[in-house]
């Protein structure tokens, strides 16, 4: 499989180790893996905030680095989102629709297309699982609990085949940890609270870690535990199916 | 020339509305069926805050309106005749003191605990509703499992007005706290009985 | 006159954490009832499939159903009477009671009421409504506003109401017994059932084929006004129609199970003709509604039944407070219909939102919330309905982001500024940084790194 590796803007700068992963676990699974060079940013904040008008040049910039590419993988799901409702300018609409048809978040890559059964990787820690939003209701990465629908996970089946890790969920299961994108800062007072009240249920479960599929999300709890002063780390999804003992 | 506010707001939805699109195809046969209608009624109705009546329900029905007559509180009993002008014209201040009403419904439904009683049941459309102690008789097989059949039997549009009643009157508006007996009846009673009384 | 912003709110709001996690879980103990209840039927998504669709139907017939509701209804005795907006809805009830020479009314909950601020109107004319919902009576007493369409008072502790209760109804002060303050509402309401002369009531359904209306309640409150008042008047909008009585099978299933997890309000009370003697009035208010139709990207908003399952859905809501909302219609519908009613007024709205799409999961008849939420986000903007400060940080953003060196630079100067002088960033006028710790800023970037090692 030839993929072309999509790596979010703000993991390339400030959670380079997620990419690294990414990476990592793609080749590790018989992957083809390039990293078109000149990639910057999906649009999302941009668009998120009402400014949509303003993503022509990340769009056309997106369009030149990944047309071709048979498949386009991304750790993360609000960014792949992004890409498949809001990416709207290219040179050639025809590039569009290819890319808006091939691009995939991690998890759905290796359960849908690579149909991964088992994996090399080995994490004994209790470790609580944090359900990123965009993913699950706009991907489908998950079931979701407003829905009376038959269970199911894509990131959970893949932690399954994790050795030695305990996945525990929160009541909650699918609540918003509040990061929203420009809302962490536009509504403060709101975004904390609420990445307080889910950073609360997991540690209610006693867990050493919080793991999700989008660094968003996990940025975000891991400003308030650091703030709390707490031992629980976060971890993306990809770090720990790349982790061998 | 100046347009009434009638004409105004047709002009702007007709001009505003979007394509026309189909009504769905609603196979009602998707729709939850009970194995024992009966049973999930009753138990609807105790969840409601209810009380249902269906072993000896003939024997305790008499005993129920004895009881209530013995206690020489205003009753109504439109059991047998509710077209009965006795309480037809009455006004609210005359029907304030009401403490019993016993009444029949036409249907009731296995999913809610819901019961259908039209105009010509309650004589006075206060009735239901200004009573203390709301007494209901139901046939046991005009229970249908859910909304769906009900209004495929009855006919809602029938008479002058009707109301589907599920329960004493209650509210949560105080700290989510249920309470029975908020402004309609503070209490029901049905009883079940299985052919014409 | 200044209104408060949501996020200003929200932060008051928040203070008083203690109280914001009791409101919190108060709502989430809503939606989890809605959740059981809904999930006792293998049917529920075909439903919300067949409700959404029906509504879909009736917009796009709607002038024609219309029509044929006021037919029905005029023939079986309904006076009806039509009101472009809410000054319009105001003046025909102020006329209806002035020419009958009404003193007193009772009303039953109407979120179009409150909409149209009716209330306020009559009292300038001198004339005084009681609300008779719970909740409503409640906030009414206390001169405030509904903060939930459903649940009125759902921000209010017993205590609160105890004391209001105490102050105007003389209860025992200090005794915080829902069960007793319930029982002194009834007792005070009673007489003023009785002696009312006119009630008001809204509509939950207007039936187009019949000219019938249907009025959902739990306390029986619309009901012992209207049968006891020798005038009532129902206020709905015109997106209340629905084509057939069967569809109310369908309505009638979905929303008492989607507004508190019952299977049916106690009450469904479907009107059809005055009782012998009575006047009964219908207003039909459109008050923007029509407005809203012709916006093809939100008027799927209209499809509403008033249900609030997406404000008990709502983690912004529910630690934030309907009154953070400034509007009668709070939450995650109300951010995507107020702005039609006032763009201005509620550009904040759609921006109290992370877009995590749960309350578009809860709608019972399937409105697409968090899309319209973004997309009128990017109508705010292009009407020019944002501080200059973040529109110019964006479009500091963009150039940023759409240049590949530009990025690559800023990016690597910004982390060496981050680790070689945090506090230019960790300060109080980050807001990032008023509750969390800055993420570290890497050496290397991940191009960096693939540079090296691929």
């Amino acid at each position: 499989m030839k993929v072309g590796l999509f790596i979010p803007c703000y993991i390339d700068q400030f959670y380079p180790d997620v990419a690294i992963a990414t990476y990592q676990l793609l080749k590790k699974l018989g992957c083809e893996v390039s990293y078109p060079m000149d990639q910057t940013c999906c649009g999302q904040p941009m668009a998120n905030s009402g400014f949509s008008n303003l993503t022509k040049g990340c769009d056309v910039n997106f369009v030149k680095n990944f047309r071709g590419f048979e498949y386009i993988v991304a750790p993360s799901g609000s960014c792949v989102l992004h890409i498949k409702e809001h990416l709207k300018e290219g040179a050639d609409p025809s590039d569009l629709q290819k890319i808006r048809e091939s691009v995939y978040e991690l998890s759905e890559f290796l359960v849908d297309i690579l149909k991964v059964t088992r994996l090399e990787a080995s994490f004994p820690h209790k470790v609580g699982m944090h359900v990123s939003c965009h993913g699950q209701r706009g991907l489908h990465l998950s079931s979701m609990s407003e829905l009376v629908a038959p269970e199911f996970s894509k990131a959970e089946q893949l932690l399954n085949m994790v050795e030695g890790l305990e996945l525990l969920k929160p009541v909650r299961v699918d609540e918003c940890c509040g990061f929203g994108g420009a809302f962490c800062v536009f509504e403060e007072a709101v975004s904390v609270k609420m990445g307080k009240d889910r950073i609360k249920e997991h540690l209610v479960n006693d867990v050493e870690f919080i793991t999700a599929g989008d660094t968003s999300c996990l940025m975000h709890l891991e400003g308030i535990l650091n703030r709390q002063g707490s031992s629980v780390k976060t971890i993306h999804l990809a770090e720990i199916l790349n982790k061998v003992l | 020339m100046i347009m009434s506010s009638r004409e105004t707001i047709l002009k702007a939805v007709a001009m505003n509305k979007p394509d026309l699109t189909d009504l769905p195809d609603m196979d009602l046969s998707m729709t939850i069926q009970y194995a024992d209608c009966k049973q999930q009624f009753v138990d609807m109705v105790e969840a409601s805050g209810g009380k249902a009546f269906y072993q000896n329900s003939r024997q305790d029905l008499l005993n129920d309106l004895a009881e209530v007559k013995a206690e020489g509180k205003f009753m109504i009993n439109l059991l047998e005749n509710p077209h009965t002008e006795e309480w037809k014209n009455l006004k609210a201040f005359e029907l304030e003191g009401l403490d019993t009403c016993y009444l029949r419904a036409e249907l009731g439904v296995a999913e809610s605990g819901a019961m259908w009683i039209s105009e010509k049941q309650m004589s006075n459309r206060l009735i239901p509703f200004i009573c203390q102690h709301l007494v209901i008789v139901l046939n046991q097989a005009d229970i249908v499992n859910n909304m769906h059949q009900a209004y495929q039997q009855i006919d809602a549009a029938a008479e002058g007005f009707g109301v589907f009643i599920a329960g004493p009157s209650k509210t949560a508006d105080i700290e989510q706290n249920l309470v029975i007996g908020a402004h309609g009846a503070r209490s029901m009673r049905v009883y079940l009985i299985d052919n014409e009384m | 006159m200044n209104v408060k912003q949501h996020a200003e709110a929200a932060e008051e709001f928040i203070r008083d954490e203690a109280r914001t996690d009791w409101h919190d879980e108060t709502l989430w103990f809503v939606r989890d009832k809605r959740d059981i209840a809904v999930n006792k039927l293998p049917e529920w998504e075909i439903l919300r499939d067949w409700a959404s669709r029906i509504k879909d139907h009736t917009l796009s017939n709607l002038d024609h159903y219309l029509k044929s509701f006021e037919e029905k209804a005029v023939s079986n005795g309904i006076i009806v009477h039509w009101a472009t907006d809410a000054e319009d809805h105001n003046r025909i009830i102020h006329k209806i009671i002035a020419d009958n020479k009404i003193d007193k009314i009772v009303k039953s909950k109407s979120m179009l009421t409150e909409e149209c601020h009716l209330n306020e109107y009559l009292q300038s004319k001198g004339i005084k409504i009681l609300d008779s919902d719970l909740g409503e009576y409640i906030v009414q007493l206390r001169e405030e506003t509904p903060s939930h369409i459903v649940l009125p008072a759902i921000h209010l502790k017993r205590q609160d109401v105890s004391e209001t209760f105490h102050e105007h109804l003389n209860t025992e002060k200090g005794n915080y017994d829902p069960q007793y303050l319930a029982g002194a509402a009834r007792h005070h309401l009673r007489e003023r059932f009785i002696e009312a002369d006119l009630a008001i009531t809204g509509v939950n359904f207007a039936i187009a084929e019949s000219g019938s209306f249907v009025v959902c309640t739990n306390e029986g409150n619309a009901d012992m006004g209207v049968h006891a008042a020798n005038i009532h008047i129902a206020c709905m909008g015109i997106e209340k129609l629905i084509p057939k009585t069967d569809h109310l099978g369908v309505f009638l299933r979905l929303l008492a199970r989607s507004a508190t997890g019952q299977p049916i309000t106690t009450y469904s009370s479907h009107f059809n003709k005055p009782r012998p003697g009575q006047q009964m009035h219908m207003v039909i208010v459109d008050n923007g509604r029509s407005r809203q139709l012709g916006r093809p990207d939100f008027r799927n908003s209209l499809k509403c039944i008033r249900c609030a399952a997406c404000f008990n859905t709502c983690p912004v809501y529910r630690k934030s407070g309907g009154h953070s909302y400034h509007s009668a219609v709070a939450g995650p519908i109300g951010s995507i219909l107020n702005p039609n009613l006032d763009m201005k007024a509620n550009s904040d709205l759609p921006f109290a939102s992370t877009l995590c799409g749960s309350c578009s999961n809860v709608c019972p008849v399937k409105i697409d919330i968090h899309q319209q939420l973004w997309k009128w986000r990017q109508i705010i903007v292009a009407n020019g309905n944002v501080e200059k400060g973040k529109k110019v940080g964006m479009q500091g953003m963009a150039w940023v982001l759409s240049n590949p060196q530009v990025y690559r630079i800023s990016g690597k100067i910004g982390r060496w500024v981050m680790r070689t002088f945090p506090f230019m960033l960790s300060n109080r006028l980050n807001a990032w940084y008023k509750q969390r710790e800055m993420p570290r800023a890497p050496e290397k970037s991940f191009r960096d790194w693939f540079i090296e090692n691929k």
